[in-house]
């Protein structure tokens, strides 16, 4: 097989499948939690359920002050990559390119050397995390071998995005049909690991504000 | 000068003595200045020191005039067209004047059988030594020959048989080199590339949809020259040409590296000359040395001109998705298969949580309460 043959390859016919799988998995982890409903509470609402659960979705976002004084390098390089995974995937001009393609939406673009030099960022901030959850004995007892298999699916995409930019690999079809074969590992295990929290965390933080919300509390 | 000996070592006549390109350049006018520029030209376009010019110049002024034999297949004679007009007399020009073009049916006088005689004078008396060029894909053997003939003769018939006693085969173009055009997708004429069905000669692919001319003359010259082939790419291609891609050489890169892109052919971004990424270039994927060499004479190239590079000298580009989106989108539409996927998953997800539901009001209804009494009882 050549270059690129393997990369129409990947962009063809891998692309169509991996994009099934993502679409067909998510859709029925989230349906699955939504339909399965919540008992009807007859308690009389002390304030309202939507705003509650919507502050939360964003309150979340901040980060505790009792966790970032426990732990402070969680906090910082979990921030750092996972806002720096998010630039280099919906801020990069040819993944806007790919989006505006398949959704038929688009939006302004990152210049190619921010999103370089975000994307060096994220990829030390993972190796870090790495060596973190390694060295750090209670992390380490805690992890379980899909923790590294997720770990192991970011960081895929991230290295060889930055090696195909770079054209650090020749020829450079094949340089991007790894990255692309990379980012559609990342899509068909998505559905069926932690990776999920991509989307579940919002529906998580939602139904926890929107508990408290009705009871007038904070959340 | 060495004369050619009447007869060779097996027996054949040799043929009769010719002209060195030395001596026929002299006689076009071409100067000893000019004919060394071009030398010096050729060893940095191969990537050769410079003191290996004045090897080149010795070596071509006695180099015999090498027969070549020109088989056109099914093209468009665009590669041709490349090759005769692009230059107006240039010593290039001249060192394809002097090769022996014995065959070639769309420049030469002969037609009908004198052409086909042609061909075959020309593989007899110079059997093991003669060049083939192809240009144009042919139906493979598995294929209806009809849908491509010369003289009656299937195209597959003609390039084996001529390629038998050929010394090497030069596949001009990416229809000779890849299958190109007629080899696109639903390729209904069975098309395949030359390299396809030549195993056993050296087979050098020059793509491109036109190949660059100079990169034809190039390698007849570092033939000429050396008396063998060019150091070759996975793709059989002189690695001299095809070593690096249009975008490394590209001189709207460092709008690319700036971030700086034309996003309509009349926008802002397109009249400053900005990257042509968005608007579908393929430089990134491309190997070619247009960037560099450009065309006519080296006048401008197809990036310089404000269009998008199609990626012409890769394998299948016809079918590598629009010439004018970019390079990361995916060929054909994936809005339906989409659509499809999250019906199927929302019509799965819906039906597993209302299993659980029910299974969750079924439990309920079986659950049986039991009383202290009934405890204290039972014990």
């Amino acid at each position: 097989m050549t270059a690129v043959e393997f990369l129409m390859l990947t962009k063809g016919p891998l692309f169509q499948a991996a994009l099934a799988v993502f679409a067909l998995g998510v859709l029925v982890r989230l349906v699955e939690i939504l339909a399965l409903g919540r008992a009807h509470n007859y308690a009389a609402p002390r304030g309202s359920a939507a705003l509650g659960g919507l502050r939360t979705m964003y309150k979340r976002f901040e980060p505790d002050p009792g966790t970032f004084k426990a732990a402070p390098f969680d906090v910082v390089v979990g921030m750092v990559w996972h806002i720096g995974f998010i630039v280099a995937l919906l801020l990069f001009i040819p993944h806007v390119e790919l989006i505006k393609s398949t959704f038929g939406i688009a939006w302004p673009a990152l210049p190619n050397p921010v999103v370089d030099a975000i994307t060096a960022i994220t990829i030390l901030g993972l190796l870090a995390a790495l060596v973190h959850r390694l060295a750090h004995p209670v992390k380490r007892f805690l992890s379980t071998p899909e923790d590294y298999l997720i770990w192991g699916v970011t960081f895929l995409v991230m290295i060889t995005g930055y090696l195909a930019y770079h054209r650090l690999i020749n020829p450079y079809p094949l340089a991007l049909g790894i990255h692309i074969l990379a980012a559609e590992i990342f899509l068909v295990v998505l559905p069926f690991t932690k990776l999920t929290h991509m989307f579940t965390a919002f529906v998580a933080r939602y139904y926890n504000g929107a508990t408290f919300g009705r009871k007038g509390v904070q959340s | 000068m060495v004369t050619a000996s009447p007869h060779r070592p097996d027996g054949r006549p040799a043929p009769a003595r010719q002209a060195t390109l030395g001596e026929s350049l002299r006689r076009n006018g071409v100067s000893r200045r000019g004919f060394l520029k071009f030398c010096a030209a050729t060893a940095s376009m191969m990537a050769l020191p410079p003191s290996m010019a004045p090897a080149i110049a010795a070596a071509l002024e006695s180099a015999r005039r090498p027969s070549v034999i020109w088989l056109s297949f099914q093209e468009c004679t665009g590669c041709t067209e490349s090759l005769t007009r692009s230059f107006s007399p240039t010593v290039e020009n001249l060192i394809l004047d002097t090769i022996s073009l014995d065959y070639h049916h769309t420049l030469q006088a002969a037609a009908g059988d004198a052409a086909e005689h042609a061909r075959e004078a020309a593989m007899h008396a110079n059997a093991g030594e003669y060049l083939v060029v192809v240009d144009g894909s042919l139906p493979g053997p598995g294929a209806n020959p009809g849908y491509s003939t010369i003289a009656g003769i299937s195209n597959y018939d003609m390039l084996m048989e001529t390629v038998a006693d050929a010394a090497a085969v030069i596949a001009v173009g990416s229809c000779a080199a890849f299958g190109g055009l007629p080899k696109a997708s639903p390729n209904p004429s069975g098309a395949v590339a030359v390299q396809d069905l030549v195993k056993d000669k050296p087979v050098i692919n020059v793509s491109g949809c036109p190949p660059l001319p100079m990169v034809i003359t190039g390698v007849l010259a570092q033939y000429l020259t050396f008396g063998k082939l060019p150091e070759l790419d996975q793709y059989n291609r002189p690695l001299a040409f095809f070593g690096q891609s249009i975008h490394d050489r590209c001189y709207r890169r460092p709008f690319y590296d700036k971030g700086l892109f034309a996003e309509t052919f009349d926008d802002e971004g397109a009249k400053k000359g900005w990257c042509l990424y968005r608007l579908g270039c393929k430089g990134p994927m491309t190997y070619n040395a247009c960037a560099t060499m450009k065309w006519n004479g080296g006048t401008s190239w197809p990036v310089e001109a404000g269009a998008p590079c199609l990626g012409c000298s890769e394998p299948d580009f016809w079918d590598a998705g629009g010439f004018y989106d970019a390079l990361s989108v995916p060929p054909g539409n994936s809005g339906d298969m989409l659509l499809a996927a999250g019906a199927a998953g929302v019509a799965v997800g819906a039906g597993v949580g209302l299993l659980a539901r029910s299974q969750a009001k079924g439990a309920a209804k079986q659950h049986q309460t039991v009383t202290a009494e009934e405890l204290e009882q039972k014990l």
